[in-house]
């Protein structure tokens, strides 16, 4: 049998590249056949404009992450039309480690609430304008971020772990960043 | 005059039997009304992505059996898919059907356990469920067949499975798929009709179309509010562009929906089933990979529609013999973005029904 069905078709970082600075000549910094880089100001209406225009199409946030590239972080978006069948992936770089920042997409697409608290969660990314951005699995006070590369809670490793519970007298309570 | 009444704070879980696990919701209620939801969770949470960093690719795979421990096959297949696409390993057709197979005897086991526990979460005490966990018994017999493990199976390999199918197994998935359908029957005679499921599920929780899409959610979820979106059809993987079958949907988008459509699937898994026992080839089962697998630099997104939707692995390499960063975009945390919402207004019972509809898989939720 075969071809019952159409596969995805993976839009290249040129393509979208091309279509964005039509709309936006300022915004794209970076592009290859794998994504397209936009600067972080200019995500939300990149975000808005991809998901309106009809030629993208992506209505649906697929995947939201962040990954730590030691000098800066990138903030991964998997952008998927269920309309078209395309699937784009759309990046942010931040090279501020100490507070990194960058808009929250929750205005755009209200799935990436949990996927941003996440981030937030685990790599520390503050993303602006979230509704509710909380630790997500770690609890309040949890003291760093663990996915970053510099966090290593193990013995023996670049950094110590928790030298006691959060929360203990004499802790100083990291809180919300 | 309305009467004024104080808001009062009910605590559901963490251990809690409609949780499925250790997840908790606090409710704000209103009288019988629940006015506001949030959802805590984190208590299963077991830093697999992390831990990920410091293990070579092969040793990440029982990692996947353990993230969703009710569909450890797919979790496998996904993150084997990703990888296979960053080192470009291929794959020999009869791991592919191979895979199929697993893949659709993990979605029945699977839908067993989600559409049982639901119906507990409706209020019929346990009779379903152990209807079901007789049919979803046999697949974990298979399993054990095919890799001498029921729950965590760590079956899958890079660039293929970890052995071949033992010569008895055909025969016995050919008596399951011969039995599975009278099997599905029964369910549908106690419970498609059921009044009382009815009353509790038909137009609770409704979902519409458009927001489930913008809420991320996949997998029943989405399809029960009316979109026919699955992986298997959209971005084929394994061996599903070679066989036929149907994507069923929802219309209302409610509770009742996600479980309609949950068992209509098991049937059309059977008829996957039905055809890749026709269909699947002889011949050698995994691609050799070496041990130490090092993929050149690079990322790769490999994803699949697991029994609860799109379950996507984000891998980046960075050449080394370890993963630099690994995600698990896990449908079960995504499918619950939009419980709060789903929750305002109804009553305590009504949101152990939508949270069951959901089917969350907690150790997938927190990884």
């Amino acid at each position: 049998m075969g071809g019952l069905t159409v596969a995805t078709r993976y839009l290249s970082g040129l393509e979208l590249a091309h279509r964005i600075s039509q709309r936006l000549p300022e915004a794209v910094v970076d592009a290859n056949p794998e994504w397209v880089e936009v600067r972080p100001e200019a995500l939300t209406e990149v975000c808005r404009l991809l998901r309106e225009d009809e030629e993208t199409d992506f209505h649906f946030l697929s995947c939201l992450t962040a990954v730590d590239r030691l000098d800066h972080f990138e903030v991964v978006y998997h952008l998927q039309s269920l309309r078209r069948n395309q699937l784009g992936v759309l990046k942010v770089k931040v090279w501020d480690r100490e507070e990194p920042e960058v808009p929250s997409v929750t205005s755009i697409w209200p799935g990436a609430e949990l996927q941003e608290r996440e981030a937030y969660d685990l790599m520390g990314i503050r993303f602006r304008g979230h509704p509710d951005l909380r630790r997500l699995f770690l609890w309040e006070g949890f003291p760093g971020h663990p996915l970053r590369k510099d966090w290593l809670g193990m013995p023996g490793q670049r950094m110590p772990g928790l030298q006691r519970f959060p929360g203990e007298p004499g802790e100083p309570d990291t809180g919300r960043g | 005059m309305a009467m004024r009444t104080e808001p009062f704070v009910v605590n559901v879980g963490p251990q809690h039997p409609s949780t499925h696990g250790v997840f908790r919701l606090r409710l704000t209620l209103d009288g019988e009304r629940i006015v506001e939801c949030q959802m805590v969770m984190g208590y299963l949470h077991r830093s697999m992505e992390k831990l990920a960093e410091e293990r070579s690719y092969t040793q990440n795979i029982p990692f996947t059996d353990r993230t969703d421990y009710l569909a450890a096959m797919t979790g496998n297949l996904a993150y084997c898919l990703a990888v296979e696409k960053l080192a470009s390993v291929p794959v020999p057709p009869r791991a592919q059907w191979i895979r199929t197979i697993m893949a659709e005897l993990q979605r029945i086991a699977s839908h067993c356990m989600a559409i049982g526990t639901f119906v507990n979460d409706c209020g019929a005490w346990h009779t379903p469920l152990l209807y079901m966990m007789r049919e979803r018994e046999k697949v974990l017999d298979l399993f054990e067949l095919a890799c001498g493990a029921r729950l965590t199976t760590n079956y899958m390999r890079i660039g293929g499975v970890s052995r071949d199918l033992p010569p008895e197994f055909l025969p016995r998935l050919r008596d399951f798929v011969r039995e599975m359908p009278q099997r599905i029957a029964e369910y549908e005679d106690l419970l498609v009709e059921n009044e009382i499921l009815i009353a509790r599920s038909r137009g609770i929780g409704v979902l519409p179309a458009d927001k489930a899409i913008a809420y991320s959610v996949s997998g029943p979820m989405l399809r029960g509010s009316g979109v026919a979106w699955d992986l298997r059809k959209a971005d084929p993987y394994a061996a599903y562009d070679q066989v036929e079958f149907d994507i069923p949907v929802g219309t209302n988008g409610d509770c009742y929906d996600r479980f309609m459509v949950r068992l209509a699937e098991m049937r059309q898994s059977v008829r996957i089933l039905e055809q890749a026992l026709d269909m699947i080839p002889s011949g050698p089962y995994q691609t050799p990979v070496p041990l130490a697998l090092q993929p050149p630099p690079g990322e790769a997104y490999g994803r699949i529609e697991s029994p609860r939707g799109e379950l996507g692995f984000y891998v980046v390499s960075d050449g080394g013999p370890a993963p630099f960063r690994f995600h698990i975009r896990s449908p079960s945390l995504i499918n619950l973005t939009p419980l709060p919402e789903l929750v305002k207004g109804m009553t305590v019972a009504d949101a152990i029904v939508i949270l069951g509809s959901v089917d969350i898989v907690v150790g997938e939720v927190d990884r």
